[in-house]
């Protein structure tokens, strides 16, 4: 998943990052064929440039390694409202057929039966970045024909990395394009909620190569051994 | 001024008080958090933009009513579980939650520093959450533009961790500042608590100065921001958030870990 996710990081693209995957992705493209992309937390970090992977999205080490460090508000209003991220990254619990997300509950809102962190950067993320990437896990849990809530939007969702392949919109609906090797479309329409539209002309993923598997070994967690 | 923790929460912290604890994900006033669980403090309205462990204790406490937020997990590792535990069935009480985008907890505060009634953004357009909070529509007079706009947040308290103070009492940050600045302008009280004092305030890169006039107590408390961390006094103790996951889970195993490492000990 992060292979894939990193190879579609145009080189000297600006990245707002969230931790886990997005970050593994991010920090890959630019160990790879995008040592010029930007990597933006929204902690305020612009440009940082981190050894190890952080745990969380205000660790130190994306302070110290960064061109800037602005203040939230800062990083919200002028650089995230101010149209100067091209790729944002959102992971989700569910999501459908248009890209609307869901990370706030499962259940009703007032009497959910499981409370979700919430939206955090994402509503505004979905609507202020040029493209949205999503990356989760396929699971008809997940790819759902309805979503609990709405948290963000599907209206630049440009691109959904899965653990089988990928998924584009196409005519206002996201279609399987790309299939991981070994992966067949019957099990990536098993695994989703809905009725999965599939493109004439799926393609397999290229496998990593060594450079992209050197690249993430390279990369750990902060306090992981 | 210059104030012992506990004199600075018994002061300022009053029961059923909107209480704004800040720092993201750095500098997060955890001490402060733990001071006002010893005094037992009761139906406060806790504000933050990340709860994070500071006020899944808190609330797992009791001493929450309402929480404001706008992204209430633990970064990195999953859920926070009394803050899971009070939404989902009231233990152990109610918790009503207003929530927001983090965008839109930005612009609050950013209104309430400089004493405007809300924050305009363009932000909360579809979805479901402005069904669920407190956000409504503007038109901009010059363009006609629709925009959103959130109630500024002014806290009674704002209470924020700092690598440092001189004896005057201005306080010196550095590295991720979060909305500290705009929390502890927005608040009509608030208290700093501070790694240590020094004679003089050096220059550091990327540094603010809270002046002392805007700071109602300044609180020497080394580690106080453990298991979050300083910028260049100590590192995020990220084991302590991955332990955090099962100390939580559980409502004894919670209550005997606070009973043990917050109630039993010393007041700072």
């Amino acid at each position: 998943m992060a292979v894939e996710a990193a190879r579609r990081i145009d080189d000297e693209a600006v990245c707002f990052v969230g931790i886990g995957l997005p970050s593994v992705a991010a920090n890959l493209a630019r160990r790879t064929h995008a040592p010029r992309s930007v990597l933006v937390y929204e902690s305020g970090t612009i440009g940082s440039k981190p050894r190890e992977l952080p745990l969380s999205i205000g660790d130190g080490e994306l302070a110290e390694t960064a061109d800037a460090v602005v203040t939230v508000p800062e990083m919200f209003a002028y650089w995230l409202q101010g149209g100067r991220i091209d790729v944002g990254f959102l992971g989700a619990a569910q999501i459908d057929r248009h890209g609307n997300l869901n990370s706030t509950v499962i259940g009703d809102y007032d009497r959910p039966s499981v409370r979700l962190p919430g939206g955090g950067g994402a509503p505004e993320i979905a609507l202020g970045v040029r493209d949205v990437f999503v990356m989760l896990r396929q699971s008809r849990r997940a790819f759902v024909d309805r979503i609990d809530f709405t948290t963000s939007l599907g209206d630049r969702v440009r691109v959904v990395v899965t653990d089988l392949g990928v998924l584009e919109p196409r005519d206002g609906e996201l279609t399987l394009t790309q299939l991981h090797p070994g992966i067949s479309v019957d099990t990536a329409r098993e695994a989703t909620g809905w009725e999965l539209r599939v493109a004439d002309d799926v393609r397999e993923t290229e496998p990593p190569t060594k450079a992209e598997l050197d690249a993430l070994r390279s990369l750990r967690t902060k306090g992981e051994t | 001024m210059a104030a012992s923790l506990s004199d600075a929460v018994r002061t300022f912290v009053r029961d059923g008080d909107t209480v704004a604890l800040e720092g993201f994900t750095h500098l997060i006033p955890h001490a402060a958090g733990r001071e006002i669980i010893r005094q037992g403090r009761r139906d406060l309205t806790l504000v933050r933009m990340t709860p994070d462990v500071v006020y899944d204790q808190l609330i797992g406490m009791g001493c929450a009513r309402k929480l404001v937020f706008s992204w209430g997990g633990n970064p990195g590792v999953g859920s926070l579980h009394r803050l899971r535990d009070a939404v989902e069935n009231g233990w152990p009480q109610a918790l009503e939650i207003e929530e927001h985008s983090h965008a839109g907890m930005a612009a609050a505060y950013a209104a309430g520093a400089a004493n405007l009634p809300f924050g305009v953004l363009r932000g909360y357009r579809g979805g479901d959450l402005p069904g669920r909070t407190r956000v409504a529509t503007v038109t901009c007079p010059f363009t006609g533009e629709q925009l959103a706009a959130v109630p500024a947040h002014r806290p009674d308290v704002g209470i924020v961790h700092a690598q440092r103070a001189d004896r005057h009492g201005n306080v010196q940050l550095w590295g991720i500042l979060g909305v500290q600045k705009e929390t502890v302008l927005a608040s009509r009280h608030s208290i700093a608590t501070v790694e240590e004092v020094v004679d003089e305030l050096a220059p550091v890169p990327g540094a603010i100065v809270l002046p002392s006039w805007v700071v109602d107590a300044v609180c020497v408390v080394p580690r106080g921001a453990h298991p979050s961390y300083a910028h260049g006094y100590y590192d995020r103790d990220n084991e302590f958030y991955r332990a955090w996951d099962a100390i939580s889970r559980d409502r004894e195993a919670f209550r005997a870990w606070m009973d043990e490492h917050v109630l039993a000990t010393v007041t700072a």
